[in-house]
Order: C-alpha cells, then structure tokens, then sequence
C-alpha cells in the first residue's frame, strides 16, 4: 500500500507506540526494581525510582524463608507434563478433525472452546471433592492431569488450524507409501506442522506456568509451583513489598527468559497460515 | 503381477451417486487412461481403486484378491498426484526411499534402490536437495520415483501432468510411456486431456457422469465411437457433427464427420460454404466453414499450405468411408 507518512507523523507513532509499550511493561520494571530495594524504600512516598541502595538482600531472606527449588520444580512438572500430555492427546484429535472430519466436527470444536468459557470457579467445588475423594489433594500429577484438560481445547484448536494448511494429498500419498497412522502421524505429519507444535507448546507452557487459580486452590505444600510461592509473600499481617518483589521476580524470571529467547517462534507460530 | 477388477463398484457421497455400479477389468501390465470432462468421476474411481476413498457397494478385486476393505497402504499400488504430494522436510533421497523405509527393507537395499531409480529418472545429482529446490517437472520425477522403487503390482496417476508447461508435458507424457514399456507394470492413468489418452492408452475409458461411456484401444474409439459423447470427445480438433435435415439425407438423427475426412473443393461438392478463421499449423490447416443448413460451423482439415481466404466460397464433400451416424439416443447406427 502506497502512502505518504511524513517525518512527524512517523516520529509521532514511534512515540506512542514506545509510550504503550513502556506502560504495559512498566509493572514488571517496578516488581523487578523494587526487589533490590529495602522495605523501607519499597513503601517511600514519593517514591523512589532507580536512586536507591541497591540490595540483594529480599533474594537472601526469600531465599532462606523458603525453599525456591522446590517450588520452581513443581512449576516445570505442572507446566511442562500437562503441555506434553495434552499435546499427545491433541495431535490424533486435531488429526482426525482436520483430515476426516465429520458433519459434527464443527460442532465439537465450538464446544470444546465453549468450556472455556465456563468460570473455572464454578466448577472448583466438584474438583476438589473428586481430589479429596481420590485422595490427590496437593499433589502433582493431579495438577498435571486438571491443568492439561484445562488447556486441551485450546491446544487442539491451535493444532487443528495448523494441521488445517497441511495438503490433504501429502498424507494420502504416505498411505500409499504403505504409512499406517502411526507413522503418517510420526514421519509425515508431525514434522511438517512442527512450526506449530512448537508455538503450542510454547504458549501452552506459558499458561500452564501462570496458571494461579487451580494451583492455589489445590496445593499446599508438596506440590505447590511458583504461583503459590508468590502468593505466600503477601499476607493481610503486613505487606513486604520488597521480599514479595523478590519473590515475583524469581517466580517470573525463567518464563520470561524463555519468551524471551522464543519470541520469533512464537510470533510466526501465532500467524502461521495467516498468509499463504 | 496386477489384474484389477471392477465388480458392480458403486460410489456415493450422501444421497449423490457419483459412480452408479461399474464393471471394469484392467488386465496385468496394460496401460488404461480414465477419460472425461471435470466432474465425471474419475478421479474418484481412481480413489476407490486405491484405497483412499471407500466403496459403498462392490467388489474391487486386485490378482484375484478381494481388496474392497484393505487399507490403501496394503494394496500394493503405488500412486502419483496431481500436487505431486512430496514431503517437503525430506530430501528427493528420503522421499523415495520413504515407501522403502515403511516396507521394513534394510538400508543398503534402500540406497541400492533409491539410487536405481534416481538413474533412470535422472535425479542422482539432486538427491540431497529438498522439494522446494527443484523444478516442476524434477518434482513430478521424484514423484514418479518414489512410485517406482516399491515394485508395485500397479501404478495411479492422477492427472500428473497437469501442473506442467506444455512443452514439459510432452517430454514427461513420453518418459511416462517409455516407462511403462520398460517396467510393464499395469498402469492407470486419470486425465481429462484426451490427446494423453490417446497418445499413451493401451486402453481407453471414456466416463462421463460416472458411467463408462466407452472402453477401447485409441483407435477402436477414434474409428467407431459407440455414441455421440465419445464421437465429441475423443480426437482433436473435434469430429463435426450435424443434426437436422442434412443428418436426416443419412437416415441418422445426427451425424460425425472428422475434420480430415472432409475434401475441400472449389468446384462442385456436397455442402457449400464460406470460409471462416483458419488456423496455420504448418503441416495442418484447420478451416471453420459456415454451410447453409448445418447449424455449427465444420472444422475442416487440409494439409499444408493451402490458399483459401476469410470469405471463400467452397465447397465439401465428407468422405462417406468415415461418415458416422447416429440415432435419436446418440447410439451408433451400424
């Protein structure tokens, strides 16, 4: 599209764009500053931005208060088995929806979504009877299995529309390659939608890891992640901004590292078959 | 070996019968071309023969084996698409080797035959590039490859030249044909051009809405076409036909004449004329004639140079040798 933009106008829209950008990440910059600073700093009004004593010492004492491995493991289980699980069961379902679909396939797309419209919360109380029934109360394949079924229908619908791209030809091509659906699935299929998978993964890791409500509400001690480690910093007692800082910092940092190292397969994972 | 049966193989999808109950028999090593207009079903027999779409009613029989209810990965038949449906994560070595690697053989046998192949099809200096690197008709040749190292009982092909350039076409329809000497493999091949069918058929299957309209060598159907559809379809340019008072000269509802069956005078003949467009071929001339009582204008051929101009008058005569008649049903009248 042909158009002339002058010099102001684009100097202008930099401006703006840097100016919701900064905003947007603006919380996290204060979490991250305010972790190096002492409790006092933390509450000062006016307050104080980057001219402090910088500390470390909230990442000592959050440190010794509790144990951040243990709850950064429990993270990588919850986040990383309920991604995998759900992946293996979405990529035959996504499969044959996109490759033999039905009259009703539409039907059981919309729904699958539809439950993702339901408040979490409302079925938080047949969830946790079924966990005290079954006795799996703080426990982490638990919320392995419950955070996959959470995610599912959105990891299905993301495959489902990448595996949508894939020629039908090519997969009818390996069943006369003498393929069964094991190895379609296996040599043909799944590596050519890896650009795919791999952004599914990804987000689906990412809203595993910053799942808060069901890990809060099912956890306790063993099998509480990183969400729970930050919730136990703010208490109604007193506020320790500076060491629940601290805490938020360390909870988001691997996440953010990730996305950050991520960002191109993401993006092109997200508009991937956006254009042909 | 590859003899393949037809037994009262019926298609529908939903209510729609797209191939009411069909006879056809396809002996072992011939060359069969399915013929038709697009949306006369035959690339949907084709389907059905391999596997990929479900009968709903018959038998499909390959070497005397009921195949109706075997997958198409245990048919033993080897196919070549349209898109030619290469993976494209995989090099031309894996893509041919890839039926070889799901047959279970071991990898020296694989490279031994992957190699064989790429010789014949003159791909040994692309085997380690990707799909994407290669041009339109190296892909159809890697297509072509992958079909070959599996040794199957029979070959498909699904309109595999419909993707190339016209003069591309030409040389692969030959390279197609002289594999199929060599091999003698049954083959079967889908194609709506019916200059393919007939340049490449042993056997020719002319279909039109499903039904087999005519099955023959090429030239049983250019010499005696059983109805009016297959007198129109097979041969190029069409055959001229001719209903009316002139067919009714001829005791026939309508009646075909080919382009060069047709003598072109200037003096006395059957039909007078004027000449319309004319199309220079060099070793042909096509004349489109308007005559006084035939509705359509004839497309008249005449050999080499000839000198006739927009608005001549001539005159034509049909050979009566090659006159074919047809009745109120547009069956041949014998």
């Amino acid at each position: 599209m042909a158009r002339a933009v002058t010099t102001q106008r684009k100097a202008l829209n930099t401006a703006i764009a840097w100016t919701v950008g900064f905003l947007i990440f603006f919380p996290i910059l204060w979490t991250i500053l305010t972790s190096f600073k002492t409790e006092a700093e933390a509450i000062a009004n006016p307050p104080v931005i980057l001219f402090f004593d910088w500390t470390l010492e909230n990442y000592g004492v959050v440190q010794e208060r509790s144990n951040y491995m243990r709850f950064l493991w429990n993270s990588i289980i919850i986040a990383g088995g309920s991604t995998l699980l759900g992946i293996l069961i979405a990529v035959p379902a996504a499969w044959s929806m996109a490759f033999v679909p039905s009259r009703r396939t539409k039907d059981i797309l919309l729904w699958m979504l539809s439950t993702k419209m339901l408040p979490a919360v409302g079925v938080l109380y047949p969830i946790y009877l079924l966990c005290i029934q079954l006795g799996v109360l703080d426990n982490r394949i638990a919320l392995v299995v419950i955070l996959m079924l959470i995610n599912l229908p959105i990891i299905v619908w993301m495959l489902y529309t990448y595996f949508k791209e894939i020629p039908g030809e090519i997969l009818e091509a390996a069943r006369m390659d003498g393929a069964g659906l094991k190895e379609e699935l296996l040599y043909v299929l799944t590596p050519m939608a890896i650009p795919g998978i791999a952004s599914t993964i990804l987000l689906n890791f990412i809203l595993a890891w910053n799942e808060a409500f069901w890990t809060l509400n099912l956890t306790s001690v063993d099998a509480a992640p990183l969400t729970a480690f930050i919730a136990s910093y703010s208490s109604p007692e007193g506020l320790f901004f500076a060491k629940l800082s601290a805490a938020s910092t360390m909870a988001i940092a691997p996440i953010l590292i990730l996305g950050w190292f991520s960002q191109k397969q993401l993006v092109r994972g997200l508009t991937f078959g956006a254009v042909k | 070996m590859g003899r393949i049966t037809l037994d009262k193989v019926r298609k529908a999808f939903g209510d729609v019968e797209v191939i009411p109950p069909l006879d056809l028999t396809i002996e072992d090593g011939e060359f069969v071309v399915f013929v038709g207009p697009s949306g006369c079903g035959k690339s949907t027999l084709l389907r059905l023969i391999a596997g990929l779409e479900d009968v709903s009613g018959g038998e499909i029989r390959i070497d005397g084996q009921d195949a109706t209810m075997v997958p198409p990965a245990k048919r033993g038949l080897a196919m070549v698409f349209q898109s030619y449906a290469l993976y494209p994560h995989m090099s031309v070595r894996k893509n041919i080797a890839f039926p070889l690697r799901m047959a279970g053989l071991d990898r020296a046998e694989q490279e031994r035959r992957v190699k064989a192949a790429a010789e014949v099809l003159n791909l040994t200096d692309y085997l380690d590039r990707r799909p994407g690197q290669l041009s339109g008709g190296q892909r159809q040749r890697v297509a072509i490859g992958r079909a070959i190292v599996r040794e199957p009982a029979a070959f498909l092909f699904d309109e595999p030249l419909s993707n190339l350039d016209a003069a591309l076409r030409v040389g692969m329809r030959l390279e197609i044909s002289e594999l199929h000497k060599r091999l003698k493999t049954t083959m079967i091949y889908v194609t709506h051009d019916q200059v393919e069918a007939m340049t490449m058929a042993d056997k020719i299957v002319v279909l039109r809405a499903g039904n087999i309209e005519q099955v023959g060598s090429p030239l049983e159907l250019y010499r005696a076409p059983r109805n009016t559809f297959v007198a129109g379809f097979i041969g190029s340019p069409k055959m001229n036909l001719i209903t009316g008072p002139v067919a009714a000269q001829h005791d026939a509802t309508t009646i075909g004449i080919r382009p060069e069956h047709i003598r072109v005078t200037e003096g006395a003949g059957d039909w007078q004329g004027t000449v319309g467009v004319s199309e220079h071929l060099g070793s042909d001339t096509f004349f489109h004639v308007t005559c006084a009582g035939i509705a359509e204008p004839l497309t008249v051929r005449v050999g080499g140079e000839v000198d006739l101009r927009y608005g001549d008058t001539v005159h034509l005569t049909p050979d009566p040798e090659h006159l074919h008649r047809f009745d109120a049903q547009g069956l041949r009248i014998a």
